[in-house]
């Protein structure tokens, strides 16, 4: 199957709607939330909880036997919190690091994860096929029940997050300041990092727990490049979310043997990539070429002030010199003299340049310029 | 014990071992997680290297796929310089996008390469034993053994030898630089040589197991003591310890080893989390109420000292005047009382000379501020513990 086919047969094909409609939503929701980890500099944190959350699936299903993915959710989101209020304990208690905590946490809890999941693969129980998804996610497992269960809590996260709008904010920009406000802080900040947890778990079936984090982070990442606004910021990283898990699903689904994380990790990463080099503001390609403009219009200024220093000893400003008495001056070159000629300044007469009455003028003012404009 | 099992063993402690010299470093310089990166971002270069010798333990492939991991390291180092994300995310950005290419080759290739993901994440030390290193016909065990080993002498003599500049570098990087040895040599020194134990073992336990193997010794070292060779020595051996015991433990249960060791190593910390002498949660939290009762000590005979009128000083005043709650007011009379820093009489509490004495001390500790005020005071404290 095509790419373009995948597409055409989205609008009839019920498994294909179902795996995209729900890819679609849980980009949607680790976009949204996954702007406040970044903002608030938990991206690891992620990375962390999705981790955490292997034994819990597995434990889910040896107490359960059950292969419900609510149920298996369920476990997950709880070894989910233990881990992230584990972490905290680590961090706030002791005076072990935080990244030292969030690597323990990660990879003990992942470690007991696959020990579960290795013993349950022992066990003589046909039903345990299918666990392997979990880590690194199938999203042609995704049924109806599963995207109704995204929709909800999407939802659900949606409106706490307009419900908390002003708390989350101003927490993310000023800790202290909320806690002056008189705004219960600690309550606020369980809320985000349990939408968080929540968001992770959701993901966890469709990209699995070892490149969840990534779809966390990615479309926020992203996001921050293009705007300085919080709502704007995180609306355009659902719709980036969003965006990578269609993509990525029917990269993964148009070929065989290709799990879905992955695709859809590379497809975030390559928004990443082109926000990182093409976004107006912050972007590394307008950056440079800005410290390159800015560049030659001081070689611009630095010429023109040396044949002012040059024009300023004869009467006539107009006089003619002769280009080679610039020559233990680095900082001209041909074309930049052709601009100088350009904006007016200068004549160039063969080999001989002359400055203007108007590149005279400008040289005066160079300096007192600056401060005029400020 | 057959053989097989106890050439597991030796591979699995010299693993651990291996790994935890390095953690060491990466925890105390608060770079744990470039671990994480590392051992992620390593596959791609493992597939490729795999592809080009077709031996999992050939020195090329393991250089090369070490070469990854410090490109990983600077590639990480360079969005952070640019500012447009915070560093975290940085570390949290290349490591999946690198360690997505890795499944990626190795799903689309999975008729050529005997690299499964399972194998990836999990390592599998169990067949260890199979791989034999073979010279002119003899047997010289199992090659991941020889690997290890000469990656674990390595990184030993490299300790021994740079200690000194190890330790300054750690502790004090502007100290270092002015003493000419380059904090950057030494980070990338370490860098490189994570690298490569990441790879070594990566075969054997896999990539995110490598990294409870690296930070979980050096973490519950680190909270049973703040001297680093001490802490280096504790760090080997609970990388052993959990070596062996979760080597038996996975093979009561018969699940995979790894996982099994990360768990183990998982126990060791949360036992010393929970019970370390000094840094421990118990501990913590028991000097934290000690402390309570301290400063409500000193508040509540602050508050008799300056309260000469009866009325302010009867007992059922003091309650509502310090707004404490009954237990916690009864408790510090009690232990005002028992210490005969105070006297009641006919419901009015008062001072005693010792009393006094004591709350002058305190108050000129809170007036100056200065720690060397503290320092006989403490000794007071310890008494009305006992």
């Amino acid at each position: 199957m095509s790419i373009t086919e995948y597409f055409n047969l989205l609008w009839t094909d019920y498994t294909l709607r179902t795996i995209t409609l729900g890819t679609a939503v849980l980009g949607a929701i680790c976009g949204m939330l996954g702007s406040f980890a970044v903002l608030r500099k938990q991206s690891l944190l992620g990375d962390a909880i999705s981790h955490a959350a292997l034994p819990g699936i597995a434990l889910a299903f040896l107490i359960t036997g059950a292969k419900d993915s609510g149920i298996l959710m369920l476990g997950a989101l709880i070894s989910g919190l233990i881990g992230t209020f584990w972490i905290r304990g680590i961090t706030s208690k002791t005076h072990l690091k935080s990244d030292t905590a969030l690597g323990l946490i990660l990879s003990v809890f992942f470690g007991f994860g696959m020990l579960l999941l290795t013993f349950i693969q022992k066990q003589p129980n046909a039903n345990q096929a299918g666990l392997d998804k979990y880590l690194f996610g199938q999203a042609a497992t995704l049924v109806e029940s599963d995207v109704q269960i995204m929709i909800i809590v999407t939802g659900i996260s949606l409106f706490v997050m307009l419900l908390f709008w002003k708390e989350f904010k101003i927490l993310l920009f000023d800790a202290d300041y909320t806690k002056t406000l008189g705004f219960n802080t600690k309550f606020i900040d369980v809320l985000i990092t349990f939408l968080i947890v929540l968001a992770i778990v959701l993901g966890l079936q469709t990209v699995g727990v070892v490149l969840m984090s990534a779809l966390l982070l990615a479309p926020a990442a992203a996001a921050r490049q293009w705007t300085n606004n919080l709502g704007t910021m995180v609306v355009l990283a659902a719709l980036l979310g969003a965006f990578s898990g269609v993509f990525g699903t029917a990269i993964s689904a148009s070929q065989n043997n290709l799990s879905t994380g992955p695709v859809i990790v590379l497809v975030a990463g390559v928004f990443v990539l082109f926000s990182f080099i093409f976004s107006p503001k912050r972007g590394l390609l307008f950056r440079e070429i800005r410290f390159h403009q800015n560049r030659t219009d001081l070689k611009l200024m630095k010429t023109l002030q040396f044949m002012y220093g040059i024009a300023q000893e004869h009467e006539n400003i107009s006089h003619p010199h002769a280009i080679r008495i610039l020559n233990n001056f680095q900082g001209f070159t041909k074309s930049s003299l052709k601009k100088l000629e350009n904006e007016g300044w200068i004549i160039i007469h063969g080999q001989q340049w002359a400055i203007t009455k108007k590149g005279f003028k400008q040289a005066q003012e160079m300096y007192n310029q600056k401060t005029i404009n400020d | 014990m057959s053989n097989p099992q106890i050439e597991i063993q030796i591979t699995a402690v010299i693993v651990a071992m291996a790994c935890a010299i390095p953690g060491v470093f990466l925890v105390l310089r608060k770079m744990a997680l470039i671990s994480d990166a590392i051992s992620h971002a390593i596959l791609p270069g493992i597939v490729i290297g795999f592809f080009l010798t077709q031996d999992l333990n050939s020195p090329q492939l393991i250089l090369l796929a070490a070469c990854t991991g410090v490109i990983t390291v600077v590639l990480v180092e360079f969005i952070q310089k640019t500012g447009l994300v915070k560093e975290d995310t940085a570390i949290g950005l290349v490591f999946p996008v690198l360690f997505s290419i890795g499944v990626i080759l190795i799903s689309k290739n999975a008729n050529d390469i005997h690299l499964d993901v399972d194998a990836v994440l999990l390592g599998e030390l169990a067949f260890a034993p199979f791989d034999r290193f073979m010279f002119e016909g003899s047997d010289l065990g199992p090659k991941s053994l020889w690997v290890m080993g000469i990656i674990l002498l390595v990184t030993i003599s490299l300790l021994v030898l740079f200690f000194k500049e190890l330790k300054v570098s750690t502790f004090d990087a502007g100290l270092s630089s002015a003493l000419g040895i380059s904090p950057i040599i030494m980070h990338y020194g370490l860098m490189s040589v994570s690298s490569i134990t990441v790879v070594g073992a990566f075969d054997a336990v896999g990539a995110i197991l490598v990294v409870a193997l690296m930070i979980a010794p050096a973490a519950s070292a680190y909270l049973l003591t703040e001297n680093l060779k001490k802490m280096i020595g504790l760090s080997l051996v609970f990388g052993a310890v959990s070596a062996i015991s979760g080597y038996w433990m996975a093979n009561f249960l018969d699940a995979s080893i790894s996982g099994s060791i990360a768990t183990t190593l998982g126990v060791i910390f949360l036992i010393v989390y929970l019970f370390a002498p000094k840094k421990g949660l118990i501990s913590v939290l028991y000097r934290q109420k000690q402390q309570k009762i301290e400063v409500s000590l000193i508040t509540f005979l602050l508050h008799l000292n300056r309260h000469d009128e009866e009325s302010e000083r009867h007992i059922n005043h003091l309650r509502e005047h310090i707004n404490w709650q009954e237990v916690q007011a009864r408790t510090i009379l009690n232990l005002a009382k028992k210490n005969n820093l105070i006297e009641i009489k006919n419901g009015v509490v008062s001072l005693t000379e010792k009393g006094s004495v004591f709350t002058e001390k305190s108050l000129e500790y809170i007036i100056n501020n200065r720690d060397e005020k503290i320092e006989p005071m403490k000794e007071d404290f310890f008494l009305f513990r006992g």
